[in-house]
């Protein structure tokens, strides 16, 4: 584990933004609707802390759901097709095309077929979270070494054994480096889907509305909101990764 | 004396290419005895890695065939008879050093007590007990192999099969781990066939050395090594030693294709 003191420098280094962004929107006086400055944001935060708890828990629930439904949806996709490689060749040419269509453009459409409350958010940010784990944990699966496969034949190892103890540990790396980048996919997929509809008690109604009456401030606090959710998503499952795999821990590369 | 205990017969093999066929191996036979330490050198490209494989079921030859105990190579590796180290360690980086030793005697199914106790005697034996719980980048290349050969032997397996296993070492450490290997093989009942492309080797490790000849593949001459065991460090210093390995140059320079030149031959 990393000490507190090596995180010195990236703290000295949000403190002196936070600095600057308050000194330039004083300097230059610029009016808080166009850009409030941190404190005001801040204040803002405090009054109306109680809303924001409330369509954050709405907002991370759509997310935490939709995330375990497609990077779980993705790995078992990866596992089936890891037992056939001739299926995994014919689909996976289609699934890393999948990564260059905009998903986020089928929100109205979600909303069309899955209503405009939770539902139609989960769906979108299930269809975006499938695709990149689905290829990462297929690769990770698929690519062991010729060698540490002939290692588990020379033993007359049985499929779900090689299964087991070789393409699953092996595929941990990659499986657990598109958990990461997926939680950032799930929060952007749940607050962009709100923006088409949902309740007013959700972080993306409330950011877009907010915004478009020039209460800046109050978009702002929510803004923090979502980031601060996304960070703790993207801690979590990064500790969860250190937990499943002490042994690239110790090596430094987690 | 009973029925050899590797018996390989009349084996040939051939790759398909885009070019056409490629006999890797063309009417390969040798009998092994239980208990013998069995080289194969020759010049790359002439085999002794496919031979290797084919002995071992990881390959399937085109033409003849290789028993094994009595059975047919398939068998034998179904049953479990072989022990192999390869080229690189090949160890999962997943699991610790003990951990590494233990894989073949999970995947037997052997009982909890086999699989604590027989792997911690194998480490002690090439001397790495004390880094049983380290992970294998935290090893170096020497220690890796050593740990690749402890768990080759976890099943106490009657053929050990060895591909080149000290070729990526420096030439110091080659000959410390030739002697520890030794000592390892001396303690435990398997016969081993062991591929490389050093002379000196070749000569200090086995009972019978197996020179080889390339394009395709066959054998050109077998040297027995009448040195007497356990073999020491300073054997290598023994005139008989210097004789054997001028044997065995001399067997590789008579090879018509390496006599006409490396690239003479890859032109046919």
């Amino acid at each position: 584990m990393r000490r507190l003191r090596d995180y010195a420098p990236a703290a000295l280094v949000l403190a002196a933004g936070i600095a600057l962004w308050e000194a330039v929107v004083f300097a230059f006086s610029i009016e808080f609707y166009l850009l409030p400055a941190p404190h005001v944001i801040v204040q803002s935060l405090r009054e109306t802390y109680p809303t924001l708890v409330e369509a954050g828990r709405y907002t991370f629930t759509e997310a935490v759901i939709g995330y375990a439904l497609g990077c779980g949806g993705g790995i078992t996709a990866a596992m089936l097709a890891s037992r056939s490689p001739a299926f995994a060749d014919l689909v996976l040419p289609y699934a890393v095309a999948s990564a260059s269509v905009p998903i986020i453009a089928l929100a109205p459409l979600a909303i069309v077929w899955f209503g405009v409350a939770q539902g139609s958010k989960i769906a979108i940010v299930t269809l975006m979270t499938f695709f990149p784990t689905f290829i990462s944990a297929l690769r990770g699966l698929l690519g062991v070494t010729p060698a540490a496969l002939e290692l588990m034949h020379s033993y007359a190892a049985t499929e779900s054994q090689i299964f087991l103890k070789l393409r699953l540990p092996h595929s941990l790396p990659l499986v657990f480096t598109a958990l990461r980048g997926c939680t950032t996919l799930a929060m952007i997929g749940a607050v962009v889907s709100e923006f088409f509809g949902g309740p007013m008690k959700s972080l993306g109604v409330y950011i877009k509305s907010t915004a478009s009456l020039f209460q800046t401030r109050q978009a702002w606090s929510a803004i923090l909101v979502t980031c601060a959710l996304g960070l703790l998503f993207y801690f979590a499952v990064a500790l969860a990764e250190r937990l499943v795999m002490p042994w690239r821990v110790e090596r430094g590369l987690i | 004396m009973g029925a050899p205990i590797i018996e390989i017969v009349d084996v040939g093999k051939s790759f398909g290419g885009r070019t056409g066929p490629t006999e890797a191996l063309r009417a390969v036979s040798l009998s092994v005895d239980a208990g013998e330490f069995i080289s194969i050198i020759g010049p790359s490209g002439c085999g002794k890695s496919t031979l290797l494989r084919i002995v071992g079921d990881l390959v399937e030859p085109t033409s003849g065939v290789a028993r094994v105990n009595g059975k047919s190579a398939r068998q034998a590796r179904l049953d479990r008879d072989y022990g192999i180290v390869f080229q690189t360690p090949v160890l999962y980086d997943w699991r610790t050093v003990l951990e590494n030793v233990q894989l073949p005697l999970e995947l037997a199914g052997r009982p909890r007590q086999e699989r604590d106790a027989r792997p911690l005697a194998l480490l002690r034996l090439v001397g790495l007990e004390a880094f049983r719980g380290h992970f294998p980048w935290q090893l170096s290349g020497g220690m890796q192999q050593r740990v690749s050969i402890a768990r080759a032997l976890a099943l106490n397996p009657s053929i050990l099969l060895m591909d080149e296993p000290f070729g990526a070492l420096d030439e110091m450490t080659r000959e410390r781990l030739n002697l520890e290997l030794l000592q390892v093989w001396s303690a435990s009942a398997a016969t081993a066939l062991f591929v490389t492309h050093s002379i000196a080797e070749a000569v200090f490790l086995s009972s019978r050395v197996v020179v080889m000849s390339p394009r395709p593949g066959t054998i050109d001459r077998i040297v027995d090594i009448d040195l007497p065991r356990p073999r020491l460090d300073k054997i290598r210093a023994h005139p008989r030693f210097f004789e054997l390995v001028t044997t065995v140059r001399e067997s590789l320079r008579e090879d018509p294709a390496l006599a006409a030149g490396d690239d003479a031959g890859r032109a046919i």
